[in-house]
């Protein structure tokens, strides 16, 4: 028979060990960078859907998202969602949509749109997005690994 | 020998607090004149109040609660207000560029009580519920101030589509 003192003792330095790294996961995915897939057609074609992108969460925290940098935030008509979009306008840019639609992005806002314009839920649909649902930044594409390869900040600059 | 000892424990330790701040909740202390006279009934002491994060882990918040959220317009900037309106809500503003404003889907109506002193979504129309980030649930210091936070909502601030089914039920 085990006596009980060693299965308690034995118990005890397991659930700490799972504790301990579950805290430092935890801090990993939320300050430094995480793995996420993206579901949807709306960045076609420069991320497929079910692709694996790795994403790093202290350039958004520091505010020092550029133009061209393709991010990952809260949706903003549903918070337990994200998605997806490439930054296209910071604050004090002037954008325009559709025919006849133009607006300036305001203060701690920016503007997000999809790459693949035709298909894509995006600003031109629920206006600016506040920069505080910004939670990373994408890097990389880890998945498939024919595509492996960093991201481009491809600064859009057409004179709509 | 000491200091590897040290520093490793100092790796785990950090991030089991971080974690714990981060899940379950905080406390700050609460900065302006936006939410008198709940929170810093005068000028002199500043109260501090705990942020259950834990309570929003699903975003799930209801009318009449004080939240802290990010705030839109500087998202380094935390602000803390009572939350009036859900989605769905048609609220009567204060100042707005609209009279009446219906709350759009997964988007909330933040006020603070201090009407005229507060930079709110009268000022900034709805908020993105990804923005909040926790529940004021209590005070705790000054400890004269001591006290959980009441959720309640003025009557005069009842979104209008609750005050017409209150009015037919009557």
């Amino acid at each position: 028979m085990i006596p009980f003192k060693t299965i308690s003792t034995k118990l005890f330095v397991v659930v700490g060990c799972v504790i301990k790294y579950g805290c430092i996961a935890h801090c990993t995915f939320e300050f430094i960078g995480n793995f996420t897939v993206c579901i949807g057609p709306s960045m076609e074609p420069t991320i497929q859907s079910k692709n694996v992108i790795l994403t790093e969460n202290i350039t958004p925290r520091l505010r020092r998202i550029r133009k061209g940098d393709i991010v990952i935030a809260r949706s903003p008509s549903n918070p337990r969602e994200k998605i997806c979009k490439r930054v296209i306008a910071l604050p004090g840019d002037r954008v325009s949509w559709g025919l006849f639609y133009s607006d300036v992005v305001p203060r701690g806002y920016v503007w997000l749109e999809g790459d693949n314009k035709n298909n894509s839920t995006d600003s031109r649909n629920y206006g600016p997005v506040p920069q505080g649902l910004i939670l990373g930044r994408a890097v990389c594409k880890v998945w498939p690994f024919q595509e492996i390869g960093l991201f481009a900040n491809k600064v859009i600059d057409d004179p709509r | 020998m000491r200091l590897p000892i040290f520093f490793k424990s100092l790796l785990v330790g950090v991030p089991i607090g971080v974690t714990f701040f981060d899940t379950v909740g905080y406390v700050a202390r609460v900065d302006g004149v936006s939410m008198q006279p709940s929170l810093n009934p005068d000028t002199v002491n500043q109260d501090y109040v705990f942020l259950n994060r834990w309570a929003v882990r699903f975003y799930q918040v209801s009318r009449g609660e004080i939240i802290s959220l990010t705030s839109p317009k500087d998202p380094g900037q935390m602000i803390i207000k009572r939350l009036v309106g859900i989605e769905g809500d048609v609220i009567q503003t204060l100042g707005y560029k609209k009279e009446y404003v219906k709350v759009p889907q997964g988007h909330c109506w933040v006020e603070g009580d201090h009407t005229g002193h507060t930079l709110d979504s009268n000022s900034f129309g709805p908020i993105a519920l990804g923005l909040v980030t926790a529940k004021a649930s209590c005070i705790v210091w000054p400890p004269s101030r001591w006290q959980r936070l009441k959720s309640e909502l003025p009557s005069s601030r009842i979104p209008v589509n609750l005050k017409r089914k209150f009015f037919e039920e009557k």
